[in-house]
């Protein structure tokens, strides 16, 4: 395979990732603000800090509220995050490694463009909000069903699915870290009003309130979220989900190439970082400060990823 | 029923209906026009979902665009096709044999049978490819020729596109549209195929590499990338003949040779089907700011370590004024008389022939001798007094630029419409391929077709459109 169509690859879901993540954060933005009101503003400068877009932002708007950042968030060009940025750059990658997927996902993905794009063309009322939102989970959810169904299971395969698990784990630490204050076992907050805020919107954010309650025996405090969302292998969200994910499809990737790249050994590192730990070793080690490295540590793994498959000339 | 029209009818004869359309007619004549008509639109929605765009130079690719699908197939009979094919292939023959002579001996010109000045002052034509013969003796490995009817047994060459014709990814998804719709149609009708082109084209290639190669050679199709205008053709055929689509960043040269990297590390390629222009192919010896080749290919291939197909220089014989000397190139090699007729071509380079041009103009069409895709051209009796006149000081300008034909009387071809079948001109470009060893022409080819009524211009950068061409078995 070329480089250049690995790279296609992995960016092509790493830029559905986004879309999907960008549309549960909205939601979850969006719902704190409808029932909770008490300072809308800063849940969504919260927001826009989660989805990494702060400097973007700021540039063009000094106020934070719904309509304006859900407007940056889905539609706008200048914003290389939003939605429409990335269904754009997904499809733009579709188109470069199309001789590299099925009729199905290509055509999949090629929908997803069209039917957002339309949807996205105007600015969306809040009252149209929450069927545009899961039309975009809808459509990432319907690329990554054609993936299943109807791909090899090669090294194609491998590059999308690490694209998308870099991008999740990215995704999910930067949630909990940007709430991390809300997940530190302080006793100030806890059983306050507002941290089940914070919870709610954590859990939204990675679309997991619901499989919390069902995997989740004990209550919802700051260890046990704190603990399903970073060490809970059961959860597709999850840091521990991602990580072995990586280690596995880069395995994979080693078996079929019979080699050992540097970034198989990169993601082994990361993944034991998060097996076998408690939740409390990583409040002892400072919660801010291991997502931070977490965080860091999947950049440097995208990099020699793109590096050891030759992604770029 | 179609309007009655001095242009020839494919399928109509006064009252009659033409032999090869016969069995079509009679199943058309049970159809709901409403019912085909929502099939046109839901082909619309298909060709739209499955990205078979192209893109408008200078536009952003939100706006890229569908050429238009008409389903009202093009009829051939087998022996209409047959004479064409032949055509064709001593066409090509003529042609090839043409460009190894002007890079060789240039016995042609010596000869005096095409003017030295035509060929020496081509911009087509490249110093680089003298006393060099590519890997088996073949320039055109993809020929695509316009050829228009105006009659019975009225055939005649437009003009011939020995660099990168384009078009055959139309004329296979037309086919498996038509496929798709109209299932009982093919059963009824018996149509020969032409889904064997990947195959055929990958076999071609393959056949065409260097004589150092061993092993299954590697070929690759090369893309300026996807804001190419035919982006889509380019991934469909790589994708259809199961190889590679690279681009220029993805090549380069090690150890003599041109090399793809992959995953895996450099990989060695041997055949590129490239669709980049010759200008941009290699830095090192053309455009030294183009990105979209490789540098250093020049001197690989003259080492005989790559197949450039077409062939860098090709571009000699797709010049309009050199297309008025093909009947005489291919009785020069062939010793046979031209079995398809050349449009009678005006060359404004001769002073008479400017005057007369000049004097008749609202009767002409007139195009660029280097012109493609409908651009830069006159169509006469279409143009106003204005075009007519801001025309003629072009062409006084710079008369060598231009050829002159008459305006042909084209033969239509029914589309459907709200309101029934109604005619369209149409023209037919059929695709050829050339190895070493054999010439393979697909049965059919891309038929283009006007869609407005009475239009001559056919060209889907011009708003025309396409439709699926039947050569019938027998």
């Amino acid at each position: 395979m070329l480089g250049k169509t690995a790279g296609g690859l992995y960016w092509m879901f790493r830029n559905l990732e986004r879309a999907g993540n960008t549309a549960r954060l909205i939601e979850a933005g969006f719902r704190i603000a409808l029932t909770r009101s008490k300072d809308p503003e800063s849940e969504w400068k919260s927001v826009i800090v989660t989805s990494a877009s702060q400097s973007a932002y700021t540039a063009k708007h000094s106020g934070y509220d719904s309509a304006r950042v859900t407007d940056f968030l889905l539609r706008d060009p200048d914003n290389p995050n939003s939605v429409l940025s990335v269904i754009k750059g997904a499809r733009d990658n579709a188109r470069l490694v199309r001789t590299a997927l099925t009729t199905e996902v290509w055509m999949a993905v090629n929908e997803t463009w069209m039917v957002l794009t339309q949807a996205l063309k105007d600015p969306v009322p809040e009252t149209d909000l929450p069927e545009v939102l899961s039309l975009i989970r809808q459509q990432s959810a319907l690329v990554r069903g054609a993936l299943h169904g109807t791909m090899l299971r090669n090294d194609i395969y491998d590059f999308c699915r690490l694209g998308n698990f870099t991008e999740r784990m990215d995704s999910t630490a930067r949630i909990i870290d940007v709430k991390y204050h809300a997940l530190l076992p302080a006793t100030s907050f806890v059983g306050s009003r507002m941290d089940n805020v914070q919870w709610e919107m954590i859990l939204r954010s990675v679309s997991a309130h619901a499989s919390f309650r069902w995997a989740v025996e004990g209550e919802y405090n700051a260890p046990n979220i704190a603990s399903f969302l970073i060490l809970d292998r059961r959860l597709p969200r999850s840091l521990a989900f991602c990580a072995s994910q990586i280690v596995d499809h880069l395995s994979y990737l080693a078996e079929e190439y019979r080699d050992r790249p540097k970034s198989l050994d990169l993601a082994q590192d990361l993944n034991a970082r998060l097996k076998n730990r408690d939740i409390s070793s990583i409040f002892d080690e400072g919660l801010h400060e291991f997502l931070n490295a977490v965080i860091r540590d999947n950049n440097t793994l995208g990099r020699q990823i793109e590096h050891d498959y030759r992604f770029n000339a | 029923m179609t309007k009655k029209i001095n242009h020839f009818s494919e399928m109509t004869a006064g009252d009659d209906v033409r032999a090869p359309y016969r069995h079509y007619q009679s199943w058309f004549d049970g159809q709901d026009v409403d019912r085909l008509s929502r099939k046109a639109q839901e082909a619309e929605v298909f060709f739209r979902r499955t990205g078979i765009t192209f893109n408008v130079y200078g536009q952003s690719d939100a706006e890229e665009r569908l050429i238009p699908f008409d389903l009202v197939p093009r009829i051939l009979s087998g022996a209409e096709w047959s004479k064409l094919s032949r055509g064709i292939e001593q066409r090509v023959r003529g042609i090839n044999a043409f460009l190894h002579d002007i890079y060789n001996r240039q016995e042609i010109l010596r000869a005096g049978i095409v003017p030295v000045d035509l060929v020496a002052r081509n911009d087509a034509f490249l110093p680089q490819m003298m006393d060099f013969t590519p890997p088996g003796g073949v320039y055109t490995h993809i020929v695509g020729t316009d050829i228009v009817r105006t009659g019975e047994d009225d055939f005649y060459v437009l003009e011939d596109n020995a660099r990168t014709p384009s078009g055959v990814s139309y004329m296979l998804e037309n086919r498996e549209t038509m496929l798709q719709m109209f299932p009982e149609l093919f059963s009824k009708i018996k149509v020969q195929r032409v889904s064997d082109y990947p195959k055929n084209l990958r076999r071609s290639l393959e056949a065409s590499a260097p004589a150092g190669c061993t092993g299954r050679p590697c070929v690759v199709v090369l893309t300026p990338g996807i804001h190419n205008s035919a982006y889509y053709e380019h991934s469909f055929l790589a994708d259809q003949m199961g190889v590679e689509l690279v681009e220029g960043h993805d090549l380069r040269v090690i150890d003599g040779h041109i090399a793809m990297r992959t995953t895996r590390g450099y990989k060695v390629i041997d055949v590129i089907y490239r669709r980049v222009d010759d200008d941009f192919l290699d830095p090192l010896t053309f455009n030294p700011t183009s990105m979209l080749g490789v540098p250093g290919i020049m001197d690989v291939y003259r080492a005989g370590n790559i197949t450039i197909t077409n062939a860098p220089g090709t571009g000699v014989a797709d010049d309009k004024a050199i297309y008025s000397y093909v009947p005489e190139i291919i009785e020069f090699y062939t010793g046979e008389k031209a079995i398809l007729k050349n449009v009678q071509t005006h060359r404004c380079s001769e002073p008479d022939t400017l005057k007369y041009v000049l004097d008749n103009l609202s009767d002409l069409v007139v195009k660029e001798v280097h012109g493609s895709g409908g651009y830069g051209m006159l169509v006469g009796p279409a143009a106003s007094k204005k075009e007519l006149a801001d025309f003629a000081d072009k062409l006084r300008a710079d008369p060598a630029n231009y050829i002159a034909q008459p305006t042909l009387s084209l033969s239509t071809v029914p589309i459907l419409t709200d309101a029934g079948l109604a005619p369209r001109h149409v023209d037919l470009r059929p695709f050829a391929l050339v190895s070493p060893s054999s010439i393979d022409i697909v049965p059919g080819g891309l038929t283009r077709v006007a869609l407005t009524e009475g239009s001559l211009v056919v060209n889907s950068s011009q708003g025309g459109g396409t439709k699926d061409t039947w050569v019938l078995e027998s």
